[in-house]
């Protein structure tokens, strides 16, 4: 890779990088671009199609542009190897912002104030001054005073108290802190769990512009769904540095389950409950199970998350991979075709919609899959597609890695696409709301825990990282390309999933009485992904090497800064558990409606009174070895019994007839009834 | 007998012909013209010379003008002003009147000299004048037709000897004592072929009303020379006996050439022997499987995964009934118990939707096994979208809409008439949207489905009445084998939909070739089977029960008025049917053996085949640290609270390839094996190897 990059970087451009940046690189006010009519910046980027960054896939955001900036940046600061310490506010070297930029100042009341609120290092209350407020329907310049942890006041000329620390945002964007809506923190695999645990990888959201964090409770099969819930919420309330929600997988279902579902809705503070399609006979439910489960869900108002794809062929393709002696990383893929995921999204849209439920589809990792949540959308479904931030910045080429550990680093499932036009496709998708949330599915693993799977691809434990770049890489593949406004930004990134999860507009939304979750996002500064500055402890990031421009600059999460300047300051244990209510409006109004109107009724119709033929009804047991000689006149068990089993038994003949007990006398003859055909069944 | 029901035909029909014809009477008005004229009636006999083999085919630009009110009216939309005109042409010809019925029934009820009223008949004599009358003659010759391929149309005479086409072209030079058919400019087709029959499907011990003589005398009568039937036998049974059962059957009764598929109502290994001898030793190319019918026919998604696979390297064509039968079980108890046990909790139970689901998941598992497949009883928009979806994208898939979707919906199943709701009952049931029809018939005219089947399969209503209280106990099954041709006609060439070479192509000529028939069955050409049939495009008739040949109470298509019928069908170099009359000989029909890897759906198969093979990675092995994890037990006692599984169905948990759920990040079923205390990370002495370095 390295060489094929630096031939491109010798062939093309001989300009410094420094001096291709558009408009950063020297002292250019930022005003500049604020304006309302002017162009987006980098805008025209998009309109001319960049061949290197189809065929390349990943490598896409290196455009000769942005190449040599990394070149830059190496000889700048060699030293920037060292990986910041796990420690709570160890200082993050990756932000780049600063350099020329007009900086976001921070600066504490006046000498006066400072004497009056003597001691008060952590002030709770706090002013942004001078920012331009983007939320999800509008932008607009404006001041926000925070106080406990709330939006207080937003306006011009705010009268607020003495003691106030103040942040000049210099006519940056102030956005409602972003929502990642797909994490698994300290997940336990096999004895072992994810490297980033709910502190390790609350700070990497943190570090990233998220500030709160929907995270996945994985009960076992066979366990109980609220004991898992309550570990959850321990490891979670003890070491988050966000605020934080659950959802819930379903892993088996049963009546007790359905009493736990129950429960958690009404009394824990869950409404979004995943089930799953794949890893058969485990964790994989039955259309009728996925039937009911979504029937239960429709009534008690929860939100049917599944995890789309055909568990079944993907066992029968798994086996004839490693057949035929397959066993790398790219045995995950070829084993899983997109054609798969798409299936299911197609089945599962198909069950909701049976169900009257709203749906929403995790992690959409290819085009097919996508579209089919948007054709179904146009048909006037209820469902929601979460890209993820792999899906949106990566693709699955790297599959095909000679480096194992490279290749393992990115299997996840859904796979990531081989087809490297899939980021941008399911960018363009979200810009256009056919997609409408984004997650991160953050789950690390360590290459040694990965390597679990050296043999047998089947055996890598699953998962990719994402929590931290998922703001950022929107920002540069979305709105940078000019596919997506700055407020459509904030909707995918926060708004729509604190509208799924019923917490808007405490969350996702800037206003008096919002949560003070809040980010000061700099559209200009540039960093380069790599694992050696990450926040997560995950040796390998899928993302490595990649450049995106956009960053948070400052970050506060519940009233109070923990990111300014690179610089984190959190503290383990503060996140606060959020609980989610039922029956969201975003996704029930319509369901609501439609409940009203998809009332079935019989047709009034007299008796059938005609003549009934003979038949027999009987029990398909094990066929006698003379019927097996004439199947005509075998009157085993029929397909159109079928629909009579489990139409729920009814009384007069149902299945628990003993077997080739003829329901009419024998002979066939047909019983007419004295009075002849009544004329409600006569021909006409 | 005939002439008697033909009589009783035109009495008792006339109320509903009189509403008809107020229809058309309105329809008509613009041209001023009476309605009884509006019979499409071709002019001078002499025409047919005109027309030299490059000449513009008649009729070929009525199909470029796109006539709004043919949409706008639907099924009136025969009528089109073509019509109209030629009636003003008459009108001043023609003065003499004729009534309305007369003027529709003329073609089913006259005897061919119908010349009289200046309409070119089908007319047969004898060179000689020694020929025998009873249709036996060995030689014919089929003289001034327009010969009609699906690829193109020109005018030959053909010449038939021994049951098969021995010459085609101009200036034959034939021996003495032929018969002579004079087509008059008719169109010569080749026979139908209907690919999906089921004349002789079980129902708890009851069997269809029209069995293989019923059911091939109604097929010749609507042009169709030859079916294929669905063997279908029920869990357990063999199906090779299955197989011969029908056979038999078929043999003593059939008037038609047949074929047979075979259904498999189960998978397992016994099922794959028999398959191999099905297809080796009895020419048996295509086997359908369920994917409806939970608990009886239905396969899971691995077992049909298994079949596909299976039937692939055989060679043969999956035949799909795609629905799905989970959810409409799941559907059919909600519907019961709604307490709906009417015929109208048939479509309920069973909503499009889960039709196209269905071919959804059966394209995919096609298109991962690259296996030829084939939607029988495409019923629905939804279902026919998803096929033309997968075309274009390069899936190998074939739909099949019938006589009953393409010509008809499923409001009726809301009448208040039980019998004949329940005569609608079929699965994948009738659209209830009234505009599906004509969408199929849409996308049949571009290819995006291709063949036409009748799914033929009538009962009683004394039989359906055995699901009076309950729709799940309806039998399933509509008729149309008799009115397949004629409806396609009718609703899409009439219509300008389709031209004639594209209606050869659905009615005939790709069914031939999907089953590997093309080109004794499907064309006319020198060598084919003399299965031929001379079309009239103008005859017009009612369909009624009361004149079908079908021995069912109840035509769904009942009062339906159809332009375009057979004048003549031959059936094996014999004719058969001649204006109306039947002339069959029980026990005449052929079986036609299939052979395996039909070029028409394996030809792209194959090269797939060559192109997909997979490779994996060459690296170096990995000798980085691995994680310390427990060794997988061989099997999991399942605990008691293992009842509570969903699974607990299925065999125990055997630890085998399939477990994906080892690749699954998240809590394993092993969790709560003790395992070793201290997870240690083991990393080999060396440190890592180059190979496995990061960057």
């Amino acid at each position: 890779m390295a060489e094929r990059r630096g031939n491109r970087d010798a062939a093309e451009d001989d300009l410094p990088v420094y001096l291709a940046r558009p408009g950063t690189a020297d002292q250019v006010p930022r005003q500049k671009y604020g304006g309302l009519f002017c162009s987006v910046e980098g805008a025209f980027d998009s309109k001319s199609i960049d061949f290197d960054a189809l065929s390349v896939g990943q490598r896409g955001s290196r455009t000769p542009r942005t190449a040599k900036r990394e070149t830059d940046r190496d000889a700048r600061s060699p030293a920037s190897d060292s990986r910041s310490s796990p420690g709570a506010d160890g200082p993050a070297a990756h932000s780049r912002g600063g350099r020329d930029l007009p900086r976001v100042e921070i600066r504490t009341g006046g000498g006066k104030e400072v004497l009056q609120n003597l001691g008060e290092e952590k002030s709770d209350r706090l002013l942004i001054k001078g920012g331009r407020i983007v939320n999800d329907d509008q932008s607009f310049h404006a001041d926000i005073y925070m106080e406990d942890g709330l939006i207080k006041q937003i306006g011009d000329n705010l009268i607020v108290p003495g003691g106030v620390k103040t942040i000049e945002a210099n006519g940056k964007m102030v956005i409602p802190g972003g929502i990642d809506i797909h994490t698994h923190f300290q997940m336990p695999y096999r004895g072992t769990t994810t490297v980033d645990d709910f502190a390790q990888g609350s700070k990497a959201a943190l570090a990233g512009g998220t500030t709160m964090i929907v995270d996945h409770v994985i009960p076992e099969p066979g366990s109980s769904l609220m004991e898992a819930y309550d570990q959850w919420r321990q490891w979670a309330d003890e070491k988050a540095c966000c605020d934080y929600s659950l959802h819930v997988d379903i892993t088996h279902w049963n009546d007790s389950i359905k009493q736990e579902v129950d429960n958690l809705i009404k009394e824990k503070g869950v409404n979004s409950f995943q089930v799953y399609m794949a890893y058969k006979d485990y964790y994989q439910m039955s259309n009728s199970e996925l039937y009911e489960i979504f029937t239960f869900l429709a009534e008690r108002g929860g939100i049917a998350q599944v995890h789309a794809e055909n568990g079944e062929i993907i066992a029968e393709e798994q086996a004839r991979m490693l057949q035929m002696g397959i066993t790398g990383p790219e045995g995950h893929v070829l084993s899983r075709p997109e054609e798969l995921e798409a299936e299911a999204v197609f089945r599962a849209i198909t069950i909701a919609s049976q169900t009257n439920c709203p749906l929403y589809v995790t992690r959409v990792m290819s085009k097919s899959a996508a579209d089919i949540i948007s054709q179904a959308r146009k048909k006037g479904n209820v469902v929601f597609g979460e890209p993820i931030t792999a899906s949106l910045g990566t693709d699955g080429t790297h599959y095909w890695s000679k480096n194992w550990a490279k290749a393992a680093s990115f299997v996840t499932s859904p796979p990531l696409s081989p087809d490297p036009t899939t980021p941008d496709y399911l960018n363009t998708l979200l810009s256009s709301g056919d997609l409408s949330v984004t997650g991160s599915a953050h789950c690390t693993f360590s290459v040694s825990q990965k390597a679990i799977g050296k043999d047998d691809f089947t055996q890598i434990p699953e998962g990719v990282n994402g929590v931290e770049e998922r703001m950022t890489l929107i920002w540069d593949k979305a709105v940078t390309t000019g596919k997506m406004d700055e407020n459509m930004f904030v909707a995918v990134t926060s708004t729509n999933a604190a509208k799924i999860l019923n917490l808007y507009p405490r969350k996702g939304r800037i206003a008096v009485g919002s949560d003070a979750d809040l980010v000061i996002w700099d559209t200009d500064s540039i960093r380069t992904i790599t694992a050696k500055t990450h926040q997560s402890a995950a040796e390998y990031n899928v993302f490595e090497g990649m450049e995106l421009r956009g960053a948070p600059q400052v970050v506060i999460c519940q009233g109070k800064i923990t990111l300014e300047d690179g610089n984190l300051h959190v503290t383990s244990g503060v996140g606060r558990f959020i609980p989610c209510s039922p029956f969201p409006d975003f996704a029930y109004k319509r369901v609501k409606a439609r409940k009203q109107l998809a009332v079935l009724r019989a047709v009034p119709r007299g008796m059938y009174d005609g003549p009934v033929s003979e038949f027999s009804m009987s029990r398909g047991g094990t066929p006698s070895a003379s019927a097996r000689t004439s199947p005509t006149k075998q009157p085993v068990r029929n397909l159109h019994q079928s629909g009579f089993s489990l139409a729920g038994n009814p009384a007069p003949c149902g299945p628990p007839t003993p077997d080739d007990i003829p329901i009419r006398p024998a002979g066939r003859r047909i019983v007419v009834p004295p009075g002849g055909r009544s004329n409600i069944t006569s021909l006409s | 007998s005939r002439d008697f029901s033909f009589f009783l035909g035109g009495e008792s029909s006339s109320p509903a012909e009189e509403t008809m014809s107020d229809c058309r009477r309105q329809w008509n008005r613009e041209d001023e013209l009476p309605v009884y004229l509006a019979g499409p009636i071709s002019t001078g006999p002499n025409q047919r010379k005109s027309y030299g083999m490059f000449s513009a085919v008649e009729g070929a630009f009525e199909s470029k003008t796109i006539d709004f009110d043919n949409y706008a009216v639907g099924r009136k939309g025969s009528r089109t002003p073509r019509s109209g005109s030629r009636e003003r042409l008459l009108d001043t010809g023609d003065p003499i009147g004729k009534t309305p019925s007369e003027a529709r029934e003329g073609s089913l009820t006259n005897s061919p000299p119908e010349t009289d009223d200046g309409r070119p008949g089908v007319e047969i004599r004898y060179s000689s004048g020694k020929g025998c009358p009873d249709g036996e003659s060995e030689k014919l010759l089929i003289k001034g037709g327009r010969v009609v391929n699906d690829d193109q149309s020109l005018y030959a005479d053909v010449y038939i000897e021994d049951g098969l086409i021995k010459q085609v072209g101009e200036n034959l030079i034939v021996p003495g004592d032929v018969k002579v058919i004079e087509a008059n400019g008719r169109m010569v087709i080749p026979g139908g072929i209907d690919v999906n029959t089921c004349l002789m499907k079980p129902y708890l011990g009851t069997h269809p009303v029209d069995d293989f003589l019923q059911g091939t005398k109604a097929a010749l009568a609507g042009g169709t020379t030859m079916i294929i039937d669905h063997v279908t036998p029920q869990p357990g049974d063999s199906l090779l006996e299955a197989f011969e059962c029908w056979q038999e059957a078929a043999d003593k009764k059939a008037c038609c050439d047949y074929s047979l598929h075979v259904d498999i109502p189960e998978w397992n290994e016994t099922v794959k022997d028999e398959l191999e001898l099905l297809v080796q030793d009895k020419g048996i190319n295509s086997f359908q499987v369920y994917m409806a019918y939970k608990d009886v026919y239905q396969m899971s998604d691995s077992q049909l995964y298994e079949a596909f696979s299976f039937l692939k390297k055989l060679g043969a064509v999956v035949l799909l009934h795609a629905e799905n039968g989970d959810l409409i079980a799941q559907e059919q108890r909600k519907i019961l118990e709604m307490g709906i046990t009417g015929p109208e909790g048939h479509p309920l139970s069973r909503p499009e939707e889960l039709e196209a689901e269905a071919v959804f998941r059966a394209i995919t598992l096609g298109n991962r096994m690259n296996c030829p497949i084939y939607i029988t009883k495409v019923m629905s928009k939804s279902a026919a979208d998803t096929i033309a979806q997968a075309r274009r994208k390069g899936s190998v898939v074939f739909g099949e809409p019938i006589t009953a979707s393409l010509a008809t919906d499923g409001s009726h199943y809301w009448s208040k008439n039980w019998a004949k709701a329940a005569a609608y009952v079929t699965s994948p049931p009738l659209s209830p949207d009234p505009t599906t029809p004509d969408h199929l018939h849409t996308l049949l005219a571009s290819g995006d489905l291709q063949v036409v089947g009748s799914a033929h399969c009538t009962y009683s209503t004394s039989q359906k009445a055995i699901g009076k209280d309950d729709f799940t106990l309806i039998p399933e099954g509509t008729n149309g084998v008799e009115e397949r041709m004629g409806f396609i006609w009718d609703k899409a060439v009439a219509m300008g939909k389709m031209d004639e070479n594209q209606f050869v192509a659905v009615t005939s000529t790709n069914a031939a070739k999907i089953f590997n028939l093309y080109p004794r069955k499907g064309r006319i050409a020198v060598g084919s089977d003399a299965d031929i049939v001379i079309w009239d495009p103008d005859s017009v008739k009612t369909i009624t029960a009361k004149l079908q040949q079908s021995a069912s109470e109840y035509n769904i298509f009942e009062g339906l008025e159809c332009r375009g019928g057979p004048a003549l069908v031959m059936s094996q170099g014999r004719v058969v049917y001649e204006e109306g009359k039947l002339q069959v000989q029980q026990g005449s029909g052929r079986f036609i053996p299939r052979k395996p890897f039909p070029d028409h759906a394996y030809q792209r198969v194959k090269f797939r085949n060559q192109v997909k093979g997979k490779q994996g990675v060459t690296r170096g092995m990995y000798d980085g640290p691995v994680y310390d994890v427990v060794p997988t037990p061989k099997y999991i006692t399942p605990a008691p609270s293992a009842k509570t599984s969903p699974t607990s169905h299925q065999p125990p948990p055997i630890r085998n390839l399939h477990q994906s759920n080892f690749s699954l990040s998240g809590a394993q079923i092993d969790d709560n094996v003790p395992r070793r205390s201290g997870h240690r990370i083991v990393a080999p002495p060396g440190g890592r190897s180059n190979i496995t370095s990061l960057g």
